[in-house]
C-alpha cells in the first residue's frame, strides 16, 4: 500500500563521508562518517548539543555541511534542495500549520507536489486509517491532544512515500505512557513502509528499543555505532558505557579492583557487595523501587556506584562500609587517559 | 562556488522585489524630503519658491530665537499640557466608571466610543458650531451667557484668554474615544486574580485602583500618553477649522505646525523659513520622545 | 464575602447617575449638530437644543451643494487603493526581513526604522514639491502615492512573522513549498489577524487625513472629504445648518466602517503598542 518511491527515487541508504557543520568557532559536527543501510531504522543518540540533530537536519538539507559529503542513494545531495531529496522530516515541535485542518496538513505535501485532489485525499485518508486519524481529519491542530498532533505530523510524513524518514526527537513532547505506546507504532511504521529511519533522540531507552542500530554522539563525533546489544555489550568508551543503561555502568578508578592504570567498568547488575573483596565503599542511599533495590555507594569523593539487589536480600544500610566487586567476566576495561575500551 | 555561498546569495533576486517597492516609497517620500528640508532650511527663496539661495545655517539660529516660533513652541507646549493630562484622566475616569457588569452597560460603552469616529474635521465643525458667537448654540442660551459673557463677546474662540482652552477641548473630545477603548481593552488585560488578591490582603477599592490597576495599566497608559502627546505636537486640523492661529495679533493659537502650513501664517510665504521651523519641531519630537521612552519606561510595570 | 465587582443599592445609582452625566456631556456635541441639520435654515438659532422642527431638505442641499458625494467618493478611492498598497508593501517587505537572507540587511532595516522616527509635519512640504514637479496636483496619485508604504506597517508584520516557529518554516521547505508559496500558504494566513488590524488602521489614517489633501487639492473635483469640509466652513459661514449636515454626512461612512469592522478595532487603535 506504501510502496515508495512514487514520488521519488526510492533508493535509500545514507552515506556521510567527513560532514562537518560549524557555526563560527562551534563545530556542532565535526568530521562525521557514518553509513545507513537501506531500510535501516538508525538512532544517533547523545545528550544535547553533541550534534546528533544537526547531523540529522544535514541529512534532510536544512543545514548546509560546511564539509564532506552526503550521498543518498548513489548521488551526492551536497546541492540539492530539500525537497528533492526524497526525504520526510517530523520535527520535535510537529510543525503543523496549525490555519489548516488536519486533512489540509495530511495533503498538504502532495498539493504542493501537484497531485491532483483525488489521489490526494485517497492518500490523506489512508494515512490518517494507518494512525488512528479517521474521526480527526475536520479538525485543527489547536483542537488535538499532543499525542494525536504526534500522529498528524507523522501522517504528513508517510503520506509522501519518501525513502527516508527524519525523526528529530518526536516522541519528547508526550507523557511517559504515550511515550512508551507510540514508540511500538513507530516500529511497527518502519516495518510496514520498508523505508529508511533516521532518528535522533537523547534517551537511551527509545534508542535501546527502536533502533537496529545506534550511533553514540558526543562533541559533534560520533563514539561508537552499533546494535543495541553490542554497544550495550561492548561499549567503546567510558561515554558511551555511561550514556547507556540505567542506571548507568560503575566505572571504578584505576587499582581499585585491578592493578595498573586501566579504568574498571562493571553494570550495576554485575556488581556485587562482599564480604572481603573488592573496593570498599559507604552507603549512601538505598532506594526501594519494588522489584528490586538500588545501593548507592560512594567510592570515593568523586565515584560514585550503584549496585541491583533483590528486595529480599540482606540490604545494607546508610553509612555502612562495604566492599563492592564485578566478577573477572563481566568487567570492561578503559584507557584512564583516553577513556577508550582496552580488550 | 559552495552551496553555502550559493544559497547566501539565493534570496537577493527575490528580497529586492519584496522591498523594493517600500524602499523607494520611503526613501522618495520620508528620507529625501527629510534631506531636502534640512538643506531647505538654510535658504531664502522668493515668494513663488521657484528661486532659492543659501544665506547660511545661522537661519535656523535665527529662527530658533525669534519670537514668533519661540512664541509657537510655547502654545504647542501650553496645548500638550491641556490636552494630555486632561485627556488621559478622562480616559482613565470613563474607562473605570463604565467596567462594571451593570445592566446597559454596553450602550455608556458605545457613547463613550462614539468620539472615534469622528475625523479632526468633523470633531471641529461640531465644536465651531457650538463655539462661534455668530453661528454657534451656547451663544444662543441666555443663562449661560449671563454668567460668561465671554460667550458672546468675543467668542470664547476669539478670546485671547479662552481661545486655546476652547481648542483643546474640542481635541480632548475628538479624541477620548480611543482612550476609552485602549483604556477599557488594558482595564481587561488585568488579571481578575490579582483583584482577589488585593481584596483578601483587605484593600478596599481606591487601594485596589491605586496599587493594582493602576501599576498594571502603565504599559497602556504609557502608549496613551505617546500618543496623546505626537497628536498634540501635530495638531493642525481642529487650529485651521477653529481659529485660524488666531485670535490676532497675538497669534495665541498658533502651535508649531500650524506656523509651518497655517494658512495665515506669518512665515506662509517663505519655503526657507518654513522648512527650519519643521527641522526644528523634527529635533523637538525626537528629543520628546526619547524623554518619554526613558522617563516613563522605567516606572511601567510590563506584565509577563 | 467574595469580591463582587457589581455595585448594588445606592452606589449603583451613584454610579449610573455618573454615567448618565457623562454620557450627555459626551453626546451634547453630536446632538446639537443632528438637531441643527434637521432645522429649516431660517429657524437655527432660535431654541438650538430643541428639536421643533423637522426637515431633511437640508442634509439634502449639503449633499448636492457641497459635492459630499464626489469628495466621499475621493476619500474611498484613495484610502482603498493606501490601504491595499500599504497591506501588500507591508507584507513584502516584513517577509523579506523576517524569511530571506541577504546582504545589509540590518542596514536596510535601520532605514526603515528611520523612517519611523520622521514626522510628516517635516516632509510634506517637500513632497508637494515633489508631487508638483511630477504633475501630480489634484490627482489620486498626488493623494495617495507618498503613503503607499509604511515602515510602520512592516514593523508591525515583522513582529508576527518572528513569531511563527522556525520548524513550520522548515517542514514548508521539506514539503516542497518555495518562498512565495510559504507566503500565500503559511505566513499570511498566519497573521491574518494582524493583517485586519493593520487594514483598518492604515485606513482611517488615510480617511482622517487633513493636511496632505488640503496642501495639493487646488480644483474642487479632488477634495477628498477633509479637504472638502474645511471648503465649506469658508464658503457657507452664514449658512451653518448646511455645515452641520455636511459634518453628520461626513461622519456616517465611517461610523459604518467601525461598526462593520468593530472586531478588528482595539487590536487596530493598539497597533501601535508593541512592546520593542
Amino acid at each position: 500500500m506504501f510502496s515508495r518511491g512514487k514520488y521519488g527515487r526510492g533508493v535509500a541508504s545514507i552515506r556521510l563521508v567527513g560532514v562537518s557543520k560549524h557555526f563560527g568557532d562551534v563545530k556542532a559536527v565535526d568530521n562525521v562518517s557514518l553509513d545507513i543501510a537501506d531500510r535501516e531504522f538508525m538512532i544517533l543518540l547523545g545528550p544535547s548539543g553533541c550534534g546528533k540533530s544537526t547531523l540529522l537536519r544535514t541529512i534532510a538539507g536544512l543545514e548546509d555541511p560546511t564539509g564532506g559529503e552526503v550521498y543518498i542513494g548513489d548521488r551526492v545531495v551536497n546541492d540539492v534542495l530539500p525537497k528533492d531529496r526524497d526525504v520526510a522530516m517530523v520535527f520535535q515541535s510537529y510543525a503543523l500549520y496549525p490555519h489548516k485542518s488536519v486533512r489540509a496538513n495530511i495533503e498538504f505535501p502532495l498539493k504542493v507536489r501537484g497531485v491532483d485532489k483525488v489521489e490526494r485525499a485517497e492518500a490523506a485518508n489512508q494515512a490518517a486509517e494507518v494512525l488512528g486519524l479517521t474521526p480527526y481529519l475536520d479538525r485543527k491542530p489547536g483542537a488535538l491532544s499532543g499525542g494525536q498532533r504526534q500522529r498528524v505530523a507523522l501522517a504528513r510524513a508517510i503520506v509522501r512515500r519518501p525513502a527516508v524518514f527524519c525523526m528529530d526527537e518526536p516522541l519528547s513532547n508526550l507523557d511517559a505512557k504515550l511515550r512508551a505506546e507510540t514508540r511500538a507504532e513507530i516500529v511497527a511504521l518502519h516495518h510496514r513502509l520498508e523505508a529508511t529511519f533516521v532518528y535522533v533522540t537523547h534517551d537511551q531507552v527509545e534508542a535501546m528499543t527502536m533502533g537496529t542500530r545506534i550511533a553514540v554522539m558526543r562533541d559533534g563525533v560520533i563514539e561508537q555505532v552499533g546494535s543495541p546489544q553490542e554497544v550495550y555489550d561492548t561499549p567503546a568508551s567510558v561515554f558511551v558505557a555511561q550514556f547507556i543503561g540505567t542506571p548507568p555502568m560503575n566505572i571504578f578508578p584505576a587499582g581499585a579492583l585491578e592493578p595498573g592504570n586501566l579504568l574498571v567498568g562493571g553494570r550495576p547488575e554485575d556488581t556485587t557487595i562482599t564480604r572481603d573483596q573488592g573496593v570498599a565503599a559507604t552507603v549512601v542511599l538505598v532506594e526501594h523501587l519494588g522489584h528490586e533495590a538500588q545501593v548507592v555507594c560512594a567510592v570515593d569523593d568523586h565515584t560514585r556506584a550503584i549496585v541491583r539487589m533483590n528486595p529480599s536480600d540482606d540490604l545494607p544500610r546508610n553509612g555502612d562500609t562495604v566492599r563492592l566487586n564485578v566478577p573477572v567476566e563481566a568487567r570492561h576495561r578503559f584507557d584512564s587517559a583516553s577513556g577508550t575500551r582496552v580488550d | 562556488m559552495s552551496g553555502a555561498t550559493k544559497r547566501r546569495w539565493r534570496d537577493v533576486p527575490l528580497a529586492a522585489v519584496m522591498l523594493g517597492p517600500s524602499l523607494v516609497v520611503l526613501v522618495a517620500f520620508v528620507l529625501y524630503p527629510l534631506g531636502r528640508a534640512v538643506w531647505l532650511g538654510q535658504q531664502r527663496c522668493n515668494v513663488q519658491a521657484t528661486k532659492c539661495r543659501s544665506v547660511g545655517w545661522g537661519q535656523y539660529t535665527d529662527v530658533l530665537m525669534s519670537n514668533e516660533f519661540q512664541s509657537a513652541v510655547w502654545v504647542t507646549v501650553k496645548f500638550a499640557l491641556i490636552t494630555v493630562p486632561v485627556g488621559l484622566a478622562l480616559g482613565i475616569g470613563l474607562a473605570v466608571l463604565a467596567d462594571k457588569h451593570m445592566r446597559h452597560i454596553g450602550f455608556f460603552r458605545t457613547v463613550f466610543s462614539s468620539t472615534v469616529a469622528t475625523s479632526v474635521a468633523v470633531a471641529s465643525l461640531m465644536w465651531l458650531f457650538l463655539l462661534q458667537p455668530s453661528v454657534g448654540v451656547l451663544a444662543n442660551i441666555g443663562w449661560l451667557n449671563d454668567i460668561f459673557p465671554v460667550i458672546k463677546e468675543p467668542g470664547l474662540l476669539n478670546d485671547k484668554g479662552t481661545a486655546l482652552s476652547s481648542v483643546a477641548i474640542s481635541s480632548i473630545w475628538a479624541n477620548l474615544g480611543f482612550t476609552f477603548i485602549i483604556i477599557t481593552a488594558g482595564l481587561q488585560g488585568i488579571p481578575r486574580e490579582l483583584q482577589e488578591s488585593a481584596f483578601v490582603d483587605g484593600a478596599g477599592g481606591w487601594r485596589r485602583f491605586t496599587n493594582v490597576t493602576l501599576p498594571l495599566l502603565g504599559p497602556t497608559l504609557l502608549f496613551t500618553t505617546v500618543v496623546l502627546t505626537s497628536r498634540a505636537f501635530q495638531a493642525y486640523g481642529e487650529i485651521d477649522l477653529l481659529t485660524n492661529g488666531g485670535p490676532v495679533p497675538q497669534q495665541s493659537t498658533t502651535t508649531v505646525t500650524y506656523l509651518i502650513y497655517g494658512s495665515s501664517s506669518i512665515i506662509k510665504s517663505n519655503e526657507g523659513l518654513k522648512a527650519a521651523v519643521a527641522v526644528l519641531l523634527f529635533v523637538i519630537l525626537l528629543g520628546l520622545s526619547a524623554l518619554q521612552f526613558r522617563g516613563l519606561g522605567k516606572r511601567v510595570h510590563y506584565g509577563s | 464575602m467574595a469580591l463582587d465587582t457589581t455595585p448594588k443599592g445606592w452606589r449603583s445609582w451613584v454610579r449610573y447617575a455618573l454615567l448618565i452625566v457623562m454620557a450627555i456631556i459626551i453626546l451634547f456635541p453630536i446632538y446639537t449638530t443632528i438637531v441643527a441639520s434637521l432645522k429649516p435654515g431660517n429657524r437655527v438659532l432660535r431654541n438650538p437644543l430643541v428639536p421643533d422642527s423637522f426637515t431633511l431638505d437640508v442634509l439634502g442641499d449639503a449633499w448636492t451643494q457641497g459635492r459630499l458625494g464626489r469628495y466621499l467618493w475621493n476619500s474611498a478611492v484613495v484610502a482603498v487603493i493606501v490601504t491595499a498598497f500599504q497591506l501588500i508593501t507591508s507584507i513584502a517587505s516584513a517577509y523579506a526581513f523576517s524569511f530571506l537572507r541577504f546582504p545589509l540587511k540590518r542596514f536596510f532595516f535601520a532605514i526603515f526604522m528611520a523612517t519611523l522616527l520622521v514626522p510628516f509635519e517635516v516632509t510634506l512640504l517637500i513632497n508637494r514639491r515633489t508631487v508638483d514637479s511630477l504633475g501630480w496636483l489634484n490627482t489620486y496619485q498626488g493623494l495617495a502615492v507618498p503613503f503607499l508604504a509604511t515602515a510602520f506597517g512592516t514593523f508591525l508584520l515583522r513582529q508576527v512573522f518572528m513569531q511563527i516557529p522556525k520548524d513550520l518554516n522548515e517542514a514548508a521547505s521539506m514539503d516542497g513549498l518555495g518562498h512565495w508559496g510559504f507566503m500565500r500558504e503559511v505566513a499570511v494566513p498566519l497573521v491574518r489577524p494582524t493583517l485586519g488590524a493593520l487594514g483598518l488602521f492604515s485606513f482611517l489614517a488615510s480617511w482622517n487625513q487633513y493636511l496632505w489633501p488640503t496642501m495639493i487639492t487646488t480644483e474642487d473635483d479632488m477634495n477628498t472629504i477633509q479637504s472638502g469640509l474645511r471648503l465649506l466652513r469658508s464658503s457657507d459661514l452664514d449658512k451653518p445648518n448646511l455645515i452641520m449636515a455636511g459634518t453628520i454626512i461626513a461622519a456616517v461612512p465611517i461610523l459604518v466602517v467601525l461598526v462593520v469592522f468593530q472586531r478588528q478595532l482595539v487590536r487596530g487603535l493598539t497597533a501601535g503598542a508593541v512592546k520593542g
